[in-house]
């Protein structure tokens, strides 16, 4: 049986002296944030703010300065990540971009690309989706069927990509398609594109949530075309590119502080009320919360080194969204009151919105039933 | 791991895994002291990873000791390891030289007054196997703690047991003499301290949970293949694996507190969250680890309770998660909402 690895890391000075300077960032851009604003964090979509972000060199941190990056540790822009969004920042637009399709790109993409787009990301002006899902391909991400067959000078693109957050909002997709089919290996023969959207023959139609926000989207491509050069890394190598993205996609501090608003808005609720009678519960939160941060800022580590944490990432990962989804459940029962949409207090308003969302914290990016089979295997049951 | 580690980690496991066998695991039970296991750890130097290389130990800090307690948990060590290693290291704080033979920790209602020890303590562990305890007494003025060793011989001691038949007795004290006296700067409390010890012990004992868990889901067999290939069985042991890793890491994150704080109690928070997170992980890990053993793990033939047992003990002593919550909990409030953050990330 492997044991998993969690080894401690300590966030360097360099860390927390910029930890000051992007606090006081926030506190002035957001003073006039409703709360229940600030509770979507990461699914908040603010172009201006972005370029602003950028525009402070928070960024593409890690990545070579000749890509318009910024070349600081890994560590550095944990301390990033956490501040925004503890604070409630609207990151969403550069988030994907910045966390999984910059990095995708200076691992796999051609030099072409890299100069394209990086320093486009870095600026915070260039926004990506990720193009995996599909009507028939959910969990089941080998199932994908959309076809890219070659023709002159490139692919010609047919079929449907389903639940891409912010598609219509982004510049560009890095979508997973299929090149070749046999029905033997459907691992083998997906490939990774850089698809710029304004594309003629896709059509993006945006799909309702149901709080009625519509950030995700169907994505339908009739004979679009894309070029040879937007082929990211090599035909047939998606499934293992996709692989290793996943453990960006699944370990950062937005797996387990979405619901972080409303733990805040519940401690400040219990002392105004002068309610003692959940201080143990508040208790325990806090001790989840501590200890899920310094799993996720061990991934955080392990990647920085070079190492593949992907088993590890899946852990925080699925304890992270019961984290998240058990808060509104507590904050439920410890103070009760009505969750509102709008016109209560601001923890009326963040419970309102967060325990509708909650759901999806165990879907996205990966269910709880696939990361639980990731860490069967990891335990050799498979 | 540096070198160090190494040689705790391939020391400690090797030698409990030879040295804990059934029969002495049931031996222990029945009340019998363990000297051939404690002689092995002494020879060792086990119980002295804390003390300075200068006074005879290891020179360890909570790095090293958490290897060896891990271990003690690990294999379910039926000896006051833990205990006899927090002893050291107090009493190397107050530059009290630590005897030979376990040494015991003697928690609150036992006081220090003018060298001689009186009142009544439950709940200490092994005593009736202890040749010395270790008593604290915070002085009025709270600036320093007093300590004493205290030999046990003479104090009156009735005997108890936790769940897991380890000896936790009440020891009355009459003003029996110290044999050792002297102070610690700060507040020190041996319930802190013990919780700690008690993180590091679950996270080991966890550990042995996994394991077991998962090599018995891979054996038995029903329907015609092991029972650990069927997802309903996956997916519960991969929620025990992730109890069991959020609990080793807040053990070792507290022990790296207690490294960057010193004595003083300043780890307190960190302490705090990896009892609770222990608690939490033992409701859980025992639940999930009884369910995948089904009537055979219930067995007293089977080896599985040996850790199930110590964990529901273990849980509850030192403060229970509950207790620590209700402190971290109590406290986060009253600093207010917008304080929580900044104080999360100033740890």
């Amino acid at each position: 049986m492997q044991e998993f690895r969690f080894d401690l890391c300590t966030l360097p000075p360099e860390a927390e002296a910029l930890r000051k300077e992007v606090r006081a960032f926030l506190a002035e851009e957001l003073k006039d944030l409703p709360a229940v604003t600030r509770a979507q964090t990461w699914m908040g979509f603010d172009a201006e703010f972005s370029r602003k972000v950028g525009e402070k060199g928070w960024i593409g941190l890690t990545w070579p300065k000749k890509y318009g990056g910024h070349e600081r540790s890994a560590f550095e822009r944990y301390v990033v990540l956490e501040e925004m969004l503890a604070a409630g920042a609207p990151v969403g637009a550069h988030w994907i971009a910045d966390r999984q399709s910059g990095p995708l790109l200076l691992n796999f993409g051609t030099e072409e690309q890299r100069q394209m787009l990086l320093p486009e990301i870095a600026k915070g002006t260039c926004f990506f989706c990720i193009g995996m899902s599909e009507p028939d391909s959910g969990s089941d991400l080998a199932a994908t069927r959309t076809r890219a067959e070659k023709v002159e000078g490139g692919y010609k693109v047919n079929g449907t990509k389903l639940w891409t957050s912010n598609a219509h909002k982004a510049h560009y997709m890095i979508a997973l398609f299929r090149t070749h089919f046999d029905p033997d290996n459907k691992h083998a023969g997906l490939t990774q594109f850089l698809v710029d959207l304004k594309t003629p023959g896709i059509t993006i139609r945006p799909i309702t949530d149901l709080a009625g926000n519509a950030h995700f989207n169907e994505v339908v491509f009739e004979d679009a075309f894309v070029p040879d050069n937007m082929l990211v890394g090599s035909e047939g190598s998606g499934w293992g590119q996709v692989t290793a993205e996943l453990a960006y996609e699944r370990s950062g501090p937005e797996r387990y502080l979405s619901s972080y608003l409303l733990l805040q808005e519940m401690v400040g609720e219990l002392k105004a009320r002068g309610d003692s009678s959940a201080d143990a519960e508040i208790g325990r939160l806090i001790a989840e919360l501590v200890t899920l941060r310094q799993m996720s800022l061990s991934v955080a580590g392990m990647l920085e080194a070079g190492e593949n944490p992907a088993l590890e990432a899946s852990v925080v990962k699925d304890l992270g969204a019961i984290y998240e989804q058990g808060l509104p459940v507590k904050a439920h029962e410890l103070l009760g009151g009505e969750p509102r949409l709008a016109g209560g207090s601001d923890y009326e308003e963040v419970l309102g919105y967060l325990a509708q969302v909650a759901p999806s914290f165990s879907l996205r990016g990966g269910t709880r039933e696939i990361l639980r089979g990731i860490i069967a295997r990891g335990l050799g049951l498979r | 791991m540096n070198e160090l580690q190494t040689i705790l980690s391939d020391t400690a496991n090797r030698l409990l895994a030879d040295r804990v066998t059934r029969k002495v695991l049931e031996a222990a039970e029945a009340g019998e002291w363990q000297a051939g296991l404690w002689q092995a750890l002494e020879e060792n130097g086990l119980p002295r990873v804390l003390v300075p290389e200068s006074d005879g130990g290891a020179g360890g800090g909570w790095a090293e000791a958490s290897i060896v307690l891990k271990a003690a948990g690990r294999h379910a060590a039926p000896v006051p390891l833990g205990e006899t290693i927090l002893a050291g290291w107090l009493l190397a704080k107050a530059g009290i030289d630590m005897p030979e033979g376990p040494v015991t920790l003697v928690g609150s209602g036992a006081m220090i007054e003018k060298g001689k020890i009186t009142g009544k303590a439950p709940g200490v562990p092994y005593a009736r196997h202890a040749g010395h305890g270790v008593v604290l007494h915070a002085k009025p003025d709270a600036q320093s703690t007093k300590i004493a060793l205290v030999e046990l011989k003479d104090a009156a001691i009735e005997e108890d047991v936790n769940l897991a038949r380890q000896p936790r007795d009440t020891v009355t004290f009459s003003g029996e003499e110290a044999a050792k006296s002297g102070e610690i700067p700060g507040l020190v409390d041996v319930k802190l301290w013990g919780a700690l010890l008690r993180a590091c012990e679950m996270s080991g004992a966890l550990s042995s949970l996994l394991e077991q868990t998962v090599q018995y889901a891979g054996e038995r067999k029903q329907f015609g293949k092991p029972i650990g290939k069927f997802q309903a069985i996956q997916q519960q042991l991969a929620v025990l694996s992730t109890h069991v890793a959020a609990a080793n890491v807040a053990a070792a994150h507290a022990c790296a507190a207690a490294d960057k704080y010193g004595e003083k109690g300043s780890a307190r928070f960190e302490i705090a969250v990896a009892k609770i997170r222990a608690d939490e992980a033992a409701n859980l890990a025992t639940g999930i680890a009884h369910q995948v053993h089904g009537a055979i793990g219930f067995t007293y033939e089977h080896s599985l309770h040996f850790a199930t047992r110590r964990l529901w003990s273990w849980r509850a002593e030192f403060g229970s998660g509950r207790d620590w919550a209700k402190e971290l909990g109590h406290a986060a409030i009253e600093r207010g909402g917008a304080a929580l953050w900044p104080f999360v990330t100033a740890r």
